[in-house]
């Protein structure tokens, strides 16, 4: 392995991690807060440190092969959470480092999941961090760092692939860094609509940055202690076609912007998405009706919810916790789906579901005719043999982790339904779950074990398993 | 540059290689999803599955805004339909490997122009002309024409030092009556350019840069019997060797070949009809004896198998068969011939590859970098590179000598209207001269960066 390149590839994400940390410095500075300092302090010492360790490290060697890459992704998001969690202890506002380092994943997987019980004392510049940690996470750290640095390896489809969700990763243009600028460019545009929309409906700067940020990367940390809830339908009904569109693979986008509108609309993974949020907001909203007894409220709830949900954003506008155990299966079924790959959503994206089911049902048809030869195809093209084993491969080990992971949580004593909600929210990046950890509640509760547990869950949901999964096998560092 | 290109084998891989480090954007096209998946995971390009003669797949690879197009796949038909199919998307470069020998011939430039290829390659004739080259200069492992025909770099090991060591390569210049410049030394693997008062030692590994005519005199100063090849054994009777003969029996020379396949030696034997056919196995040495191995001057070892062509250039070089050369296309046994002690090794997909980056070059050139041509030399280890004298150039008209020139670099010609000047100190540059440069280990995009 190339652990030399690997070193200074985080290092040099430490670095612009500590210089992106301006956007919460400038807004403690424009609030005149004392977490000012915090982000200073943190900023000039991650700075300096990384920098003097990357000058005894000489890259001699530019060779990079996959696990290089996996390996460079999933240290990277580690020592960004570890970094990121520093502010906050700091400032004294969550004391506990094992808090703020879950406060600090749950940002950058784009989870939501807070451990803060009054989210609205806390400072403003605090709050930026955490929301703008959801917009640095959600397109991904290193595809950034590919953006705007001159070339690190001369592989970075391995790094690429590690850390852009999805079945298969595919590039828009011959160069990985053109992709990742595309990429961002069209994150960056969509996430300005959304917020120039949010002031258009009365927000101040600062709320419609924190939430335009929180949908684009289908984060969900609010700046309220009741989250949407308090704001006026207009704002929901932006949130909820901001967060879905967030939730369409961006590849898309850039076909619209090549004006190959056929190409878009034939996407049968776009129509399933779509069909699969009308679906479920009609359900929804014929099952809560009652509770409501209007029926442009009920509607407004059912989309809101189902679109927070499906994108594994975590907004919430009302407390779903309540509805009936109809809508509540429906909404925790969404949990698994995911968006679109190649978007930021998290979960087990839409695209490896179709393809498992194809897969399955082609296996279905070979037990009744063994002699029936079937190719699966996918949008229009054939699945070879290895991607479709390895969706098949990545939902068994999807489910084996979720297990494990639900087992661990367990021992904190909690009911089946909050636990097993807690894991489902978190492994998916989500936020809320349900019962006690329900979209009014929150995740302190937990004791200090099951938190980094949980933060565990975050990031082999973001990272989509692999990358995490290697540090923990020994083989992963054995000399070849 | 945005460069599409169809097929991706040996050759397209070479070029792949080369391409990428001048950071162009590269499209593969094939029809082999393993090649492409090898191809995505090797390199940072945009690899698509499909048919490279398709118009909806040269669209979807991006022909519309492609600036060249390279087809390179075994079927010659294909490859025209490809570039032909890119031309109308718009590209406006096509290069299109072409190898069978019926479509080489006159009548071939008016189905080029009508096709819109603007270069046919064929990499067995541009090797077969590289070994003819090599061959007329036996003494040099490897032999470099550049864009003005009569001028070459040769590259030669001194094995017997006795008439240039010790003498400062000034005073060398000056007891040679013609004109030639040494550029190159390669001494325990470390390249030197060197300057005047640098010393040849025995070992050394030089290159000369001198005109076409000359080189044989000067060499024969560096202590290198002139003798040119007379009589040469090709092993293998490929479409290399198909070219090399005729090539070789046009200088009258006399060439025997050798191949296992009793079919093929009797269609040579019809096409060619000066060479001499040789229906036998090239490893048994007891044949190669009888045909007269140890009083040839040159053995060539062109067979499809490079472990094959090692061992009987092993063999030929231990019979003291003054020239041997060997075709190696496998990267690792590339590696390795250096430490065989082979002579002069030959790698089809290399030529080829030079070839179609110098012209990407030149293409470029147009555009942004002003690098004419470049050349790699000594195994890529050094390069030679083509710049063109801008009017916007500082330095024009005043001696070389007075110029500072950065240590690593040597101009090593300068082309002026059609003639080629090996350059001493006083020699200026001129506005419309094309110069030379070497480097050692680093391109140079400009010449302003190295002369100021």
């Amino acid at each position: 392995m190339n652990y030399k390149l690997i070193v200074s590839t985080v290092l040099k994400v430490i670095k612009i991690e500590a210089v992106l940390m301006l956007v919460p410095l400038i807004t403690a500075l424009a609030y005149r807060e004392d977490c000012f300092y915090s982000f200073l302090i943190t900023m000039v010492v991650a700075f300096t440190i990384a920098h003097v360790i990357s000058k005894f490290i000489k890259e001699d060697d530019k060779y990079f092969y996959s696990k290089d890459g996996l390996i460079t992704v999933a240290l990277t998001w580690i020592a960004v959470s570890l970094v990121g969690a520093v502010p906050f202890v700091i400032s004294g506002e969550i004391p506990s480092f094992i808090d703020a380092f879950f406060e600090t994943v749950s940002g950058f997987t784009t989870t939501g999941a807070s451990i803060l019980s009054d989210v609205e004392s806390m400072s403003k510049g605090l709050l930026m961090w955490r929301s703008f940690s959801h917009f640095i996470g959600g397109m991904g750290v290193l595809v950034f760092i590919m953006a705007i640095t001159r070339k690190t390896t001369d592989r970075p489809i391995h790094i690429l692939r590690a850390e852009m969700p999805g079945p298969v990763v595919s590039k828009l243009v011959p160069k990985a860094k053109d992709t990742a600028k595309i990429l961002y460019l069209i994150y960056i545009a969509i996430t300005l609509i959304v917020a120039v929309c949010l002031l258009f409906g009365g927000m101040n700067l600062f709320e419609s940055l924190t939430h335009a940020f929180g949908t684009a990367g289908t984060g969900g940390f609010g700046i309220k202690n009741d989250s949407i809830a308090g704001y006026s339908p207009y704002i929901q009904w932006v949130l909820a076609v901001g967060m879905l569109s967030f939730g369409v693979n961006f590849n898309l986008y850039y076909l619209l912007l090549l004006k190959k509108v056929g190409v878009v609309l034939k996407s049968t993974e776009l129509r399933t998405y779509l069909i699969i949020v009308l679906a479920s907001v009609a359900v929804i909203t014929f099952n809560i009706y009652p509770l409501y007894n209007n029926f442009s409220n009920a509607i407004r709830a059912a989309s809101f919810q189902t679109s927070s949900i499906i994108t594994t954003t975590g907004y919430a506008t009302a407390d779903f916790n309540a509805w009936p155990s109809l809508s509540k299966m429906i909404l925790f079924t969404l949990m698994f789906l995911g968006g679109c790959a190649g978007s930021t959503a998290g979960g087990l994206k839409l695209s490896r579901i179709m393809i498992a089911t194809k897969k399955s049902k082609a296996e279905l048809k070979k037990l009744l005719y063994p002699n029936t030869v079937s190719v699966i195809k996918f949008e229009g093209e054939k699945i070879e043999e290895r991607v479709s084993n390895g969706v098949g491969t990545y939902v068994c080990i999807y489910f084996i982790c979720f297990a494990i992971l639900t087992l661990l949580v367990s021992l904190s004593g909690f009911s089946f339904e909050t636990n097993v909600s807690a894991v489902t929210a978190c492994f998916n990046n989500i936020g809320p779950g349900f019962d006690l950890v329900g979209p009014t509640a929150n995740y302190s509760i937990y004791d200090g074990f099951t938190k980094i547990v949980l933060s565990i869950a975050m990031l082999l949901g973001r990272l989509e398993i692999y990358p995490l999964l290697l540090i923990f096998i020994p083989t992963t560092w054995k000399k070849r | 540059m945005k460069v599409i290109i169809s097929g991706c084998g040996k050759i397209g891989s070479a070029i792949l290689k080369s391409l990428i480090k001048e950071e162009h954007e590269i499209v593969v096209v094939d029809t082999d999803p393993k090649v492409i998946e090898s191809i995505t995971n090797r390199f940072d390009v945009l690899a698509i599955c499909g048919n490279g003669a398709s118009y909806d797949v040269l669209e979807e690879a991006g022909a519309k805004t492609a600036d060249l197009f390279i087809s390179l796949t075994s079927s010659d038909e294909f490859n025209m339909l490809s570039c032909f199919v890119a031309k109308k998307l718009g590209v406006p470069y096509t290069v299109a490997r072409i190898r069978s020998s019926e479509y080489n011939n006159d009548g071939f430039s008016y189905i080029k122009n009508e096709l819109g290829i603007n270069v046919a390659v064929n990499p067995e004739l541009l090797t077969a002309q590289h070994i003819f080259n090599v061959l007329n200069l036996p003494s040099a492992t490897s032999v470099e024409t550049f864009s003005a025909n009569d001028i070459e770099m040769i590259e030669v090991i001194v094995k017997d030092a006795t008439k240039v060591e010790g003498v400062p390569l000034y005073e060398l210049r000056k007891k040679i009556p013609y004109k030639f410049l040494v550029c190159l030394v390669e001494r325990d693997d470390k390249v030197y350019i060197p300057n005047g008062s640098f010393t040849i030692q025995a070992g050394d590994k030089v290159g000369i840069f001198a005109s076409k005519a000359d080189a044989p005199e000067v060499l024969k100063f560096f202590g290198f019997n002139k003798k040119t090849v007379k009589s040469v054994i090709i092993v293998g009777a490929s479409k290399i060797a198909y070219y090399l003969s005729k090539l070789l029996t046009n200088a009258k020379s006399s060439v025997k070949i050798i191949d296992k396949d009793e079919q093929k030696c009797l269609k040579f034997s019809e096409e060619l009809n000066k060479a001499t056919l040789v229906h036998g196995n090239g490893m048994n040495q007891e044949l190669l004896i009888e045909e007269g191995i140890l009083n040839v001057d040159a053995f060539v070892a062109l067979t499809g198998k490079d472990e094959e062509n090692v061992l009987m250039s092993i063999f030929a070089k231990n019979k003291n068969v003054p020239k041997t050369i060997t075709k190696i296309n496998i990267e690792e046994i590339l590696n390795l011939a250096d430490e065989l002690g082979l002579d002069t090794i030959i790698s089809s997909k290399y030529l080829v590859a030079d070839l179609i980056v110098g012209y990407a070059r030149a293409l470029e050139s147009s555009k942004k970098s002003k690098i004419e041509t470049l050349y790699s030399l000594f195994g890529g280890l050094a390069e030679a590179s083509e710049f063109k004298i801008l009017p916007d150039f500082k330095h024009t008209n005043v001696p070389l000598k007075e110029l500072n020139i950065n240590g690593e670099t040597l101009v090593a010609g300068i082309i002026r209207n059609r003639e080629t000047i090996i350059p001493c100190g006083e020699d200026v540059f001129r506005i419309g001269d094309k110069v030379i440069i070497i480097t050692a280990g680093k391109t140079v995009y400009d010449l302003s960066d190295v002369i100021g």
